[in-house]
């Protein structure tokens, strides 16, 4: 029943109706979050996979076999591609029971040994005593597990879930996350997750990709996507809001320290990676690069003075937005307990430091 | 009690049906989710019987099925009779003129069904033939219940076609509705009588029958 785990390999290339440009992989026991932003094609290349829908061009693999090819026109049914799928809104069979749902995905194993499966798996969702229970009679976090059970009973090759926590509320998407974390680890398949959540995505995936308007822009680590966008457009599709234009003034290498302009200031770079003197460049001051300075660090250059213009409680940390002068405000996240230490109402002066061993060079917006 | 009446009406309403529900199934599933050239052309086909006076659809199949016509002699060789004026004759017009009754609950029923949940038995690995039998029919059997209902219902009912094309021939064409008539043009009032209220008991007991059993009790099918 077990077979040896198999890499994805996916290449999609459309135009119509749908654009699509798209290239991953992804490793057995590996969890790649495909994140973007509604309507960039992140389910399409789902259904894709899942033999749903049928790209015009590319290819699609599982190690050596191939389910997709628009080349040579090999299409794979999904009957035959050994995908489990959970749907965005898990798409139970509302006339089956719990282990009916997931009986009816096991067509391979033998007839007399199916039920007893079935309901291992359902065990192992935590769902046991909940077998005869219909889809109607389960809470919106039992129906997830259940789907996840479905998905699960094929002995999958692959793993894909649609937007898995979309349908719960917070409290039980809280909780499942931390499930699906458990869940995966135990799991020696490629596992693709698609969200718009970038929280979830960073919580659960090895690395994600950003799609934007059916194109791939980026695969790496999660810390990577995040704090070395490889565009303005990627680091604002993950959640970056501090991307400013500058020049480079003192280009330099990895152990360096480089310059750049912005409008009247030259900030201090730990290095400007591929970047020339005098070249136009974006950049990107993360969030958790920004700190509060001390009032005497003035003579550092990338110590800046500003004023609290808003200030957004999101629990145990705030968002502080800074305005620096006529044009550019930075945002960043502080712990709530230190804004309410420093009393950063609005309308107060600070002094912030940008940490130059975080502010990222891109190519800037063409 | 014209009993010869009453169980030729009974053998019409069961053959219809089941001649009719594998025709009924296949065509609401294409009207449902096929997306295709002149659908609403079919669709319009199968609505018309619901829309025609009876007398008109009688006098067309009496004309189509008249064994002088090219179509009715083309008939008469596959089925080795005319068909005017015979049981099969009436079955074959049952068939049609029922189509709208059986067609719509069932189309409406393929429609309420969410793709996704196709899909979704697509990839646990069912086959069409097997998604269809153990997702898709299961859940438009409600559809399915209301179209054997309202069959029954107008079969039983049925009097201008089979009159124009069947006559009132015993135990060949003439139904419980034309015995009816029969003896009403009789006077054989008491006798119209009892059999309006034998027809009126079948009809209710049948479509209550029938509704019963679309409150399927929802126990677990462990033939999975």
């Amino acid at each position: 029943m077990t077979r040896e785990p198999q890499p994805l390999f996916v290449a999609l290339s459309q135009v119509a109706p749908i654009p699509l440009e798209v290239a991953l992989a992804c490793r057995p026991g590996e969890l790649l979050a495909l994140v973007g932003p509604s309507g960039s094609g992140k389910t399409t290349v789902l259904r894709a996979i899942a033999g749903l829908y049928r790209p015009a061009t590319g290819r699609i693999r599982s190690g050596s076999e191939t389910w997709f090819d628009g080349e040579t026109g090999v299409v794979v049914p999904p009957q035959a591609r050994a995908v489990g799928l959970v749907f965005q809104d898990y798409a139970l069979f509302p006339h089956l029971s719990a282990i009916d749902n997931v009986r009816l995905a096991m067509r391979h194993v033998c007839e007399p040994e199916r039920s007893a499966a079935a309901a291992a798996l359902l065990a192992r969702l935590h769902l046991d005593g909940l077998e005869a229970r219909f889809p109607d009679q389960l809470s919106g976090g039992q129906r997830q597990r259940v789907a996840i059970a479905r998905a699960l009973a094929r002995d999958p090759r692959v793993l894909l879930l649609d937007e898995p926590f979309a349908a719960v509320d917070r409290m039980t998407r809280e909780r499942l996350k931390e499930e699906l974390a458990a869940l995966r680890r135990s799991l020696e398949i490629p596992i693709v997750l698609v969200t718009h959540d970038l929280e979830e995505a960073q919580a659960l995936a090895d690395r994600i990709c950003v799609i934007h308007a059916g194109r791939t822009l980026q695969t790496g680590a999660p810390d990577d996507v995040r704090l070395r966008p490889v565009t303005p457009l990627a680091a604002r599709l993950m959640g970056q809001t501090n991307v400013f234009q500058g020049v480079v003034t003192r280009a330099a290498g990895p152990n360096e320290q480089g310059r750049i302009r912005w409008g009247e200031r030259a900030l201090h770079v730990a290095h400007t990676g591929v970047f020339r003197d005098g070249e136009r460049v974006a950049w990107l001051a993360p969030s958790d690069f920004i700190a509060f300075a001390a009032q005497e660090a003035q003579d550092d250059a990338n110590v800046l003075s500003g004023v609290v213009t808003a200030t957004k409680p999101l629990g145990e940390v705030t968002s502080l937005t800074v305005r620096l002068d006529e044009e550019e405000s930075l945002r960043f996240n502080v712990a709530t307990r230190e804004v309410r230490e420093r009393g950063c109402e609005e309308g107060r002066a600070v002094s912030l430091r940008l940490m130059p061993e975080g502010i990222h060079l891109m190519p800037p917006d063409s | 009690m014209d009993w010869t009446a009453f169980t030729l009406s009974l053998k019409l309403a069961f053959w219809t049906c089941v001649l009719l529900l594998p025709l009924a199934i296949l065509l609401a599933r294409l009207l449902a989710w096929g997306r295709f050239r002149g659908k609403s052309l079919i669709e319009a086909l199968v609505m018309l019987p619901l829309v025609l006076p009876p007398t008109v659809l009688g006098f067309y199949f009496l004309v189509g099925f008249s064994p002088q016509s090219d179509l009715g002699a083309v008939l008469a060789a596959i089925f080795g009779e005319p068909l005017v004026f015979t049981f099969l004759g009436v079955l074959i017009a049952s068939i049609i003129i029922n189509l709208p009754f059986a067609v719509q609950p069932i189309q409406r029923a393929f429609e309420a069904i969410a793709p996704n949940v196709r899909e979704a038995a697509f990839v646990s690995g069912l086959s069409p033939w097997e998604t269809m039998r153990r997702v898709e029919l299961p859940l438009a059997w409600p559809g399915i219940v209301s179209a054997i209902a309202l069959v029954i219902a107008h079969t039983l009912g049925e009097f201008g076609v089979i009159l124009m094309i069947g006559g009132s021939i015993p135990g060949e064409t003439r139904v419980l509705s034309i015995a009816i008539y029969d003896s009403v043009q009789a006077f054989r009032t008491g006798e119209a009588a009892v059999m309006s209220a034998a027809l009126l008991a079948f009809s209710l007991l049948a479509i209550t029958l029938v509704h019963v059993l679309a409150r399927r009790p929802r126990t677990g099918s462990h033939d999975a």
